[in-house]
């Protein structure tokens, strides 16, 4: 049974391979990449079940033990969030074919997706540190092809910048690695965990770990290492810059939980205190980027950095309430950046333009869209009963526990002006009076293609906000499994 | 040993920054070969430059090299090179395209 923890990251593999063959057929590799990612949804869920009845499955690849070997650990948290991820890709791969141009569909779209969720998977569940690095590079791999498909103009130039930036952190990855190769003489995770704890030498490993904050902070897009983003994921089409938005920062995040919860845990007055601060100045800084443009795509963008400010935060604050408010929080944010990411690629296609200014009135036309936009808005900005809410508030608990009473405020402040910068896409965009549309280039089946997988989504988010209690078991779960390394370094070093 | 080679990455990684700060595509280019030369350098060393066979199974002898760096550099290599290649070809296109290879030119909302 230990071979479940490796099919999410097989499947997508195997389909990606399979879909280059038959790239130009566009009907058939349609249906085959809806079936596929059908399929790897089913096989996460019942991971996901078998993860949460018999606890954290442990694959040892090729039968080699624990620390000689690659493994693979799907603990709960891993598993969850290969589960997020698989339920926006079904909801990506049924967008797609309306979004995306014919040419695009043509080039190889279905082998970059399979391959991005693929190294998403991988670096969800690799329990080795060097094998974490190549699998950020197969996902990195697939955004780079993702984001010059099309090859306009823009595109092209951006990406360039979005190449460099991540070649330039990997090899800083692979620096920080080779450093701590030589202190612990190991790259297998549990067995790192175990050796620093016995380590004398608390300041070189202080130094690693921030060196490795940082590598991750770049992929994560965290204050002051957030410039190169909001760019980058404007430029490709709206699923893309759905499935980016809502997954590889988070696995930046993801990374930071994972090295900060289980590694480097010996000197928190250094580096939580630093995470503290600079999740606020990611908060600020992100929130004031939504606030300065027009664009309705790049307020989306924008919006992430303050959501990874606040899953930073309890990383930061690192007690029970604060850190299963993290948890929680990147759950739902990954559902709900993908669901606004695709909600104003509807827009834009129904539009033509992605200027809040030349929007005016379109409740009147599509009065669903305007709507899901509305609670879309409130799930973001953490309005009770929605999800946003959980995670903000165990947040909110988890600093005031701490003390620490200056970041509820600037959390507070934040979710407010979210909830402004979303909301003036609503206000101006939807609301007023009715204008004639070009309806000329507007195919209303293609519209409903998008606006139902945006509807699948929405309701994944309010399912998770008002069944909250039946989530937050699981999340209990995490957050001690987190708070106790040695649960991680047993599982994986057992006898 | 380690102290030379250490240097020796260093010298790589200042080089290498110096040119990623430049104006023209291909020296930003060149300098991120030289980083990634310099990181490969650099896991060579941290591995241990401890004198020994090369680690191939042979009768009789005791002695042999730290295996696990070795094939570490040689992934690294292959995704750098896979990387590098991909930028070479987007940045000919993206010169092409947008009639410069200047940094400062390549930037900005205006030529949108």
């Amino acid at each position: 049974m230990s071979n479940l923890a490796v099919l999410p990251i097989i499947i997508p593999l195997l389909a990606g391979i399979v879909a280059v063959f038959f790239a130009k057929k566009t009907m058939a590799v349609r249906i085959f990449a809806q079936v596929l990612t059908l399929l790897n949804l089913a096989v996460s869920i019942g991971i996901a079940f078998y993860v949460i009845q018999y606890g954290t499955v442990t694959l040892e690849t090729g039968g080699w033990a624990a620390p000689y070997g690659i493994i693979l650990v799907a603990d709960p948290l891993a598993i969850f969030l290969v589960l997020t991820t698989n339920i926006i890709a079904t909801a990506s791969v049924f967008y797609a074919p309306n979004s995306l141009t014919h040419k695009q569909e043509q080039f190889y779209f279905y082998t970059f997706y399979f391959l991005l969720i693929s190294g998403v998977s991988g670096a969800f569940l690799t329990g080795d540190l060097f094998n974490l690095f190549v699998f950020f590079e197969v996902l990195l791999m697939a955004s780079y092809g993702l984001i010059v498909l099309g090859g306009e103009k823009i595109q092209l130039r951006e990406s360039l910048k979005y190449v460099l930036l991540n070649l330039f952190s990997s090899m800083l990855f692979v620096t920080a690695i080779a450093f701590l190769y030589s202190v612990t003489g190991t790259v297998n995770m549990a067995q790192l965990a175990e050796r620093i704890q016995e380590v004398e030498q608390t300041g070189i490993l202080t130094t690693i770990g921030i060196l490795l904050f940082f590598v991750f902070a770049t992929k994560g897009a965290i204050f002051p290492l957030y410039f190169w983003m909001p760019k980058s994921y404007i430029v490709p089409n709206s699923v893309v810059s759905a499935l980016f938005g809502a997954l590889l920062t988070k696995v930046g995040i993801y990374s930071i939980v994972r090295t900060f919860t289980l590694i480097f845990i010996h000197n928190p007055e250094v580096t939580h205190e630093l995470f503290l601060w600079l999740a606020a100045l990611t908060m600020i800084f992100g929130v004031i980027g939504a606030l300065s443009t027009n664009n309705v795509k790049l307020i989306i963008v924008y919006n992430i950095i303050p959501a990874v400010g606040f899953m930073l935060m309890g990383i930061g604050l690192f007690n029970h309430d604060g850190l299963a408010g993290s948890v929680y929080y990147l759950l739902q944010d990954i559902i709900i950046k993908a669901c606004l990411f695709l909600m104003v690629g509807a827009l834009i296609y129904v539009t033509g333009t992605s200027n809040l200014k030349k929007m005016k009135g379109l409740i009147h036309h599509f009065p669903l869209l305007g709507w899901m936009f509305f609670i879309g808005g409130l799930v973001l900005a953490g309005i009770p009963p929605f999800s946003g809410f959980i995670g903000k508030l165990l947040l909110l608990q988890g600093a005031i526990q701490e003390g620490r009473y200056v970041i509820v405020i600037i959390g507070l402040l934040t979710s407010l002006l979210i909830l402004l910068s979303i909301m003036r896409i609503f206000t101006r965009g939807f609301w007023g009076e009715r204008t004639e549309l070009d309806t000329g280039n507007i195919q209303p089946k293609r519209v409903r293609g998008l606006i139902i997988p945006a509807f699948g989504l929405l309701s994944v988010c309010v399912v998770l906000g008002i069944g909250a209690e039946w989530f937050i078991p699981h999340i209990e779960t995490i957050t001690n499994q987190l708070l106790d390394p040695e649960i991680y370094i047993d599982s994986v070093l057992k006898e | 040993m380690e102290i030379l080679m250490s240097i020796l990455a260093g010298i790589l990684f200042a080089t290498a920054i110096y040119n990623l700060l430049q104006k023209q595509l291909l020296r930003i280019i060149i300098g991120t070969v030289l980083l990634s030369h310099g990181a490969h350098l650099f896991i060579l060393t941290m591995g241990q430059l401890k004198t020994g066979k090369p680690p191939i199974i042979v009768e009789g002898v005791e002695q042999y090299t730290d295996p696990l760096p070795q094939a570490l550099i040689l992934t690294s290599i292959v995704i750098s090179f896979g990387v590098t290649s991909l930028l070479l070809v987007l940045s000919y296109r993206a010169s092409k395209l947008n009639e410069s290879d200047n940094m400062e030119e390549l930037r900005g909302s205006e030529h949108e």
